[in-house]
């Protein structure tokens, strides 16, 4: 017995993706097209003069020593929101997914701050760390730490970390906890009977059958820190102290919309576009082999 | 007789609502918010009341830098507000958008509006006139950056409150006096870049930028690089070591540093009175920015701050003529005075500063008088009328990163300012390719 729906007609499955063709071509094929074309062109603010310079917007990137630390800045930037992000919400899910009273009541909360944009999470995360008024300082100072982002370049690396991987570890929880429910309960009460301590049982069974979760959630992750946070940089450091944390998009946001250089801003979205595009297919090549579907 | 009664009734219409139809209306984008959007919805009310043929049509379109950018983004899809406030450091890129843009002079002289520049202050005007000495945009809200003291905490430190430094070392002395007297914060700064370069040079008339400061031609080069601007940067890193100088950030952190009281002294826009007055709970008072003594001829002058008004291209006669006829009611005596006294924003016209001076206002408010002083103290000179720097959002932003490297202890001063020098540069170059 076929299961599976047929469309006998020729042209019926076309038409029922074209309206999502088409909000694809629109919204993500044609400004990357667009961001291409602006990038071999030096223009005025007002697009009243433009002229061709190939690749002189690349050129001039490269010779920057700024923008060049600004690819380290980035990466370690990505790799601290993916990893807390990830780790930490692997530990609420695991945590949640054990609860047996209450269980809807923490499900919300946690995947509450999803619905926060992150410019909010970023003017909240920036009250409670404010170096003259905000709470965590004057708790911080208590413990003898002088607490001072607006002059310290890690410290405000930790506050954007910690604002960016708040947001997004609601969406994180979400799949964790999905992916949790969907792990045989035989499996594991199996290896309670023959003696497995509750960590060995998570990391030898749960973890790995957890693996396309996790691996799914790596790829969204590093896109989000790669994109989505110049959101959170704005409403707080604005990329300082000095460069320190002036990651690749806040610096595409800055020169673009802040300063209308549409021409250095588009080559340096081209940029960032190749770099997310190599970082997904690296992953998916290298680090999809460990999955375990 | 139906069809009759019909045409009459269209007749009659047509005729009551000519008058409507006939107002012209004048979009202006701006990005005064709060209390500062209220006073101008009040200019804008009057000025529509006051006649019936057009109407202005105020519009907040949030931060300077966002309202920039959703005109320039409607300009480039077609459309766009007739007037739009403009930040002063976006001066140069609208400047050289010709096509974009119409010369208020241009405009008042087509619409036979009197319009005389000389009435207007002279730092003001100078800063958005070309060099030719055309008028190019309107001079709408104008600041400048002040010195302020805490009167309390210098009681506390044995200091005379009365006696506000004058001088960079008198500052360091008085600063070395309250951090003994164990005031936790002594000096911090709002807008270190406008305070600290921009204002700085033109207070003791040195070149910011080749070109008078880049009024000459696109090809600027940035000097901030000299000796005594690294004298100074030196100097407020030592501070900042000694904890006599509190770094706050890039914009007007600094302000609340001192209105919570925290700090003791600060350099901030003379819009932070109205914060201090709400917030502060001490006695302050506001004063001239120090000055280095051994540098002669100074102090010079103060450069504004603030924002102008630009009128955009691209628009029919009619509404030009409004335009027109709204930039002379805002430079009247009257309007410029309430918009003074209301905001504390310089009135910018010489007429408006005799009168509120007449009014007996400045007895109350003696600091609203003092900026206007700081601004005409002398006749402005190269160095000190102003600054145009292409792209200069950029350009500032890299100061303040380099500024930032100083007080983290990364970079020397003189390392630093060579670098914003360097970075700044090649922006200007970058500008200058793009606008030839």
């Amino acid at each position: 017995m076929e299961k599976r729906v047929v469309f006998r007609s020729a042209w019926l499955p076309y038409a029922l993706v074209a309206p999502q063709i088409a909000i694809t071509i629109v919204f993500f094929f044609w400004p990357a097209v667009q961001a291409v074309w602006y990038s071999f062109q030096l223009q005025d603010a007002f697009g009243l003069r433009s002229q061709f310079v190939g690749l002189q917007n690349f050129a001039a990137l490269f010779k920057d020593g700024n923008y060049l630390e600004s690819f380290r800045t980035t990466a370690l930037f990505s790799v601290l929101v993916a990893f807390f992000g990830i780790a930490i919400s692997l530990l609420l899910a695991t945590m949640a997914d054990r609860v047996l009273r209450g269980a809807m009541a923490y499900k919300t909360l946690l995947i509450w701050p999803y619905a926060v944009a992150p410019a909010v999470a970023g003017v909240l995360w920036a009250f409670l760390f404010a170096p003259s008024i905000g709470i965590v300082t004057y708790v911080l100072k208590g413990w003898g730490v002088d607490w001072n982002w607006i002059i310290k370049g890690d410290q405000a690396m930790g506050l954007v970390v910690i604002a960016s991987v708040w947001k997004q570890i609601s969406y994180n929880f979400l799949f964790f906890l999905a992916g949790l429910q969907s792990v045989p309960r035989s499996l594991i009460e199996a290896a309670a009977i023959d003696g497995a301590s509750p960590p060995r049982r998570f990391w030898t069974i749960v973890f790995p059958l957890l693996s396309p979760t996790t691996f799914f959630l790596l790829v969204v992750n590093i896109v989000y820190a790669f994109f989505d946070t110049f959101g959170v940089i704005d409403a707080t450091t604005q990329g300082g102290p000095g460069q320190a944390t002036n990651i690749l998009v806040y610096k595409v946001y800055h020169d673009g919309v802040k300063a209308a250089d549409l021409g250095g801003s588009s080559a340096q979205s081209v940029i960032l576009m190749f770099i997310v595009i190599a970082l997904t297919v690296a992953q998916f090549r290298f680090v999809e082999r460990k999955v375990q579907y | 007789m139906r069809i009759k009664l019909l045409a009459a009734a269209l007749a009659s219409a047509g005729l009551f609502s000519g008058p409507a139809y006939a107002q012209v209306e004048i979009q202006w984008w701006h990005s005064m918010g709060g209390a500062l959007g209220e006073a101008l919805n009040g200019l804008a009310n009057k000025f529509n009341a006051g006649q019936k043929d057009y109407k202005v049509v105020p519009t907040f379109k949030g931060s300077y830098p966002e309202s920039m950018t959703a005109a320039i983004a409607a300009f480039r899809a077609g459309s766009g507000p007739h007037l739009l406030q403009v930040f002063e450091v976006g001066t140069a890129t609208m400047m050289a958008a010709k096509g974009a843009i119409v010369p208020v002079a241009t405009v008042m002289a087509n619409a036979k509006e009197p319009f005389d520049p000389k009435a207007y202050l002279p730092t003001v005007t100078g800063y958005y006139t070309d060099q030719k000495g055309n008028m190019l945009s309107f001079p709408f809200n104008s600041s400048t950056v002040m010195f302020y003291i805490n009167k309390d905490a210098f009681k506390k430190a044995g200091l005379d409150p009365n006696k506000a430094p004058k001088t960079w070392k008198e500052v360091v002395a008085a600063a070395e006096k309250l951090k003994a007297a164990g005031q936790q914060c002594v000096y911090t700064t709002s807008w270190p870049s406008w305070m600290h370069i921009e204002n700085f040079s033109a207070w003791h008339n040195v070149p910011i930028g080749t070109k008078e400061n880049g009024f000459g031609g696109l090809d600027t080069q940035f000097a901030i690089n000299s000796p005594l601007h690294v004298k100074h940067i030196s100097m407020l890193s030592d501070m900042s070591k000694k904890g006599l100088f509190t770094y706050a950030g890039r914009t007007n952190q600094g302000d609340a540093k001192f209105s919570s009281g925290e700090c003791a002294m600060f350099s901030g826009s003379t819009g932070a009175q109205a914060g201090i007055r709400k917030a502060g709970k001490f006695e302050w008072s506001i004063n001239f920015i120090p000055y280095h003594d051994d540098v002669k001829g100074a102090p010079q002058n103060s450069i504004i701050g603030g924002a102008s008004v630009w009128i955009m291209g691209g628009k029919k006669p009619e509404e030009y003529k409004g335009v027109a006829r709204f930039m002379a009611f805002l430079s009247t005596s009257e309007i410029q005075m309430e918009w003074h006294t209301g905001t504390g924003y310089v009135p910018i016209t010489l007429a408006a500063y005799e009168m509120t001076r007449k009014s007996g206002f400045y007895d109350k408010d003696p600091g609203a008088e003092l900026a206007v002083k700081q601004l005409t103290n002398k006749a402005p000179t190269a160095n000190s009328k102003g600054l145009r720097f292409g792209n200069f959002v950029q350009g500032r932003t890299v100061i303040e990163e380099e500024l930032e490297n100083v007080f983290s202890g990364k970079k020397e001063a003189k390392a630093a300012l060579d670098d914003a020098v360097k970075r700044g540069n090649e922006i200007l170059r970058q500008f200058e390719a793009a606008n030839k």
